[in-house]
């Protein structure tokens, strides 16, 4: 579904991301976890193309990822989902607004339909009573829980999340975190950067261990977390999983 | 006593009453077209193009760096100049017509520069949101940035609106009849300068205050739905 060959990101004279490569199937749930700094964040960005890298190519559904050529750029980006750690929100649009805007205006849905989609996955997100609502009045799980639904609504195929918890309140996260397991649970494919080391080892079926813009470890979630291979992840696994 | 009831009668406040309407008039009128022109400018100075950028700032330049006497006269008297040695025929300049171009693009440049930084201003996410969801360029300028962008932006429009009801009273120069032409007429006419300028005074103070009230109220109003 997505492949990432090579690619390598430098912001001014730090390289965020160096030759990173890596495979997501249809249906996988991939977690990308490792210490702050490690472009975690920036390899996701890269594969919905807010960033380009310099080298390296990323393909969607086996066809490249090229800004170039614009339509088709523009056709594989829309197949992706991306959610936000800062959700985004459109502060001046109602939450049914925000779910509807996109369909409408940049694919020509009408607006009955595009009403009758958003209030489904609002109810699907649990917040279907909260639809004439303006973004401020809601808590930050909230608005993080109509940011996956906003993005659900152009039906794609595999969803981002950039750290979608680390900006919540604590008692904030679950909620979005029951999302989230939801949408795994309906076989929807997903990459996520998180902290979330609870969610990486139930939810998902691999975890990429990053640090240092290097892919250190990509295995199967149970194994990884039971037996971390390389020195450096069982380091970040014994500081983050203190309980 | 009898010389200020005498130049306060009934139909000298009538004219400059007129006079203070006109200036309104001016104010809201190139308000407008400023605005028009600030959006078309904000968009060239934030465009992509090097030549748009180019000729944006070049307008702002020479609009904020040159005195706005200078300008007005410039398009009265220097125009018809140009108009006439281009085409040959001679070009007779309405003042209020001049004064509203004027004011106008006066006014745009200082637009341009407010609406080019609430444009600025609004957080980067809410590109990247519109990107992701598939909006192009021109929509997520339209439906996003640019709504969220006047909102900050009004505050400083409607002090904008203040000069410009002040700034108005630069085009009696050219002998458009507006608030303060109209006390320096009387002012002649009376040999008393000191009724009709404090006349002129309480009433550019009402339009002035008047607006800020509103000004006022209508930013709170927008602060709630915020």
């Amino acid at each position: 579904m997505i492949k990432v060959d090579q690619i390598s990101k430098t912001f001014k004279d730090v390289t965020a991301v160096n030759k990173v490569s890596l495979e997501i199937k249809k249906g996988e749930i991939v977690c990308l976890i490792g210490p702050s700094g490690s472009g975690k964040s920036t390899v996701l960005r890269c594969i919905h193309g807010l960033e380009t890298p310099e080298k390296g190519s990323i393909y969607v559904n086996n066809e490249l990822l090229d800004a170039k050529n614009s339509n088709k750029y523009r056709a594989l980006r829309n197949k992706m989902g991306f959610v936000f750690q800062h959700f985004n929100l459109f502060p001046h649009k109602t939450v049914l607004e925000n779910l509807t805007l996109a369909p409408m205006q940049a694919f020509g849905v009408s607006e009955e339909e595009a009403t009758k989609t958003g209030c489904q996955y609002l109810e699907r997100v649990g917040l279907l009573d909260k639809k004439d609502e303006y973004p401020s009045t809601l808590s930050g799980g909230q608005k993080q829980r109509v940011a996956i639904a906003r993005s659900l609504c152009l039906h794609p195929e595999v969803m981002l999340f950039d750290e979608p918890t680390s900006a919540l309140d604590p008692e904030m996260v679950m909620e979005v975190l029951e999302v989230m397991k939801e949408l795994a649970k309906q076989g929807m494919t997903m990459i996520v950067v998180t902290h979330e080391m609870g969610f990486a080892r139930e939810v998902a079926s691999r975890v990429l261990f990053l640090e240092n813009g290097k892919v250190i470890e990509d295995r199967d979630s149970k194994e990884f977390f039971e037996q971390p291979k390389s020195e450096r992840s069982k380091n970040f696994l014994s500081k983050v999983m203190y309980y | 006593m009898n010389i200020i009831q005498e130049i306060l009668s009934r139909d000298n406040l009538l004219f400059m009453i007129r006079g203070a309407g006109m200036s309104l008039a001016l104010a809201i009128g190139a308000l407008t077209i400023g605005i028009i022109l600030g959006t078309m400018g904000a968009s060239a100075k934030i465009s992509k193009s090097p030549i748009l950028r180019f000729l944006g700032s070049l307008y702002v330049e020479v609009f904020r760096g040159t005195p706005m006497l200078l300008q007005i006269l410039f398009f009265f008297l220097g125009v018809p100049v140009m108009y006439q040695s281009i085409t040959g025929n001679a070009l007779r300049a309405n003042p209020y017509i001049v004064g509203l171009i004027a004011l106008s693009f006066n006014s745009g440049a200082y637009t341009t520069e407010l609406i080019r930084s609430g444009v600025m201003g609004v957080d980067k996410g809410q590109w990247e949101a519109g990107e992701t969801l598939g909006l192009n360029y021109s929509q997520t300028m339209r439906f996003i940035i640019l709504p969220q962008a006047f909102k900050r932006v009004i505050p400083p429009i409607i002090s904008e609106f203040i000069t410009l009801i002040k700034d108005s009273s630069l085009i009696s120069s050219i002998g458009a009849a507006e608030l303060l032409y109209t006390a320096q007429v009387l002012g002649a006419r009376y040999f008393n300068f000191l009724v009709p300028l404090i006349t002129a005074s309480i009433m550019y103070l009402v339009l002035t205050l008047t607006v800020s009230y509103f000004g006022r109220r209508l930013e709170r109003r927008l602060a709630i739905s915020d």
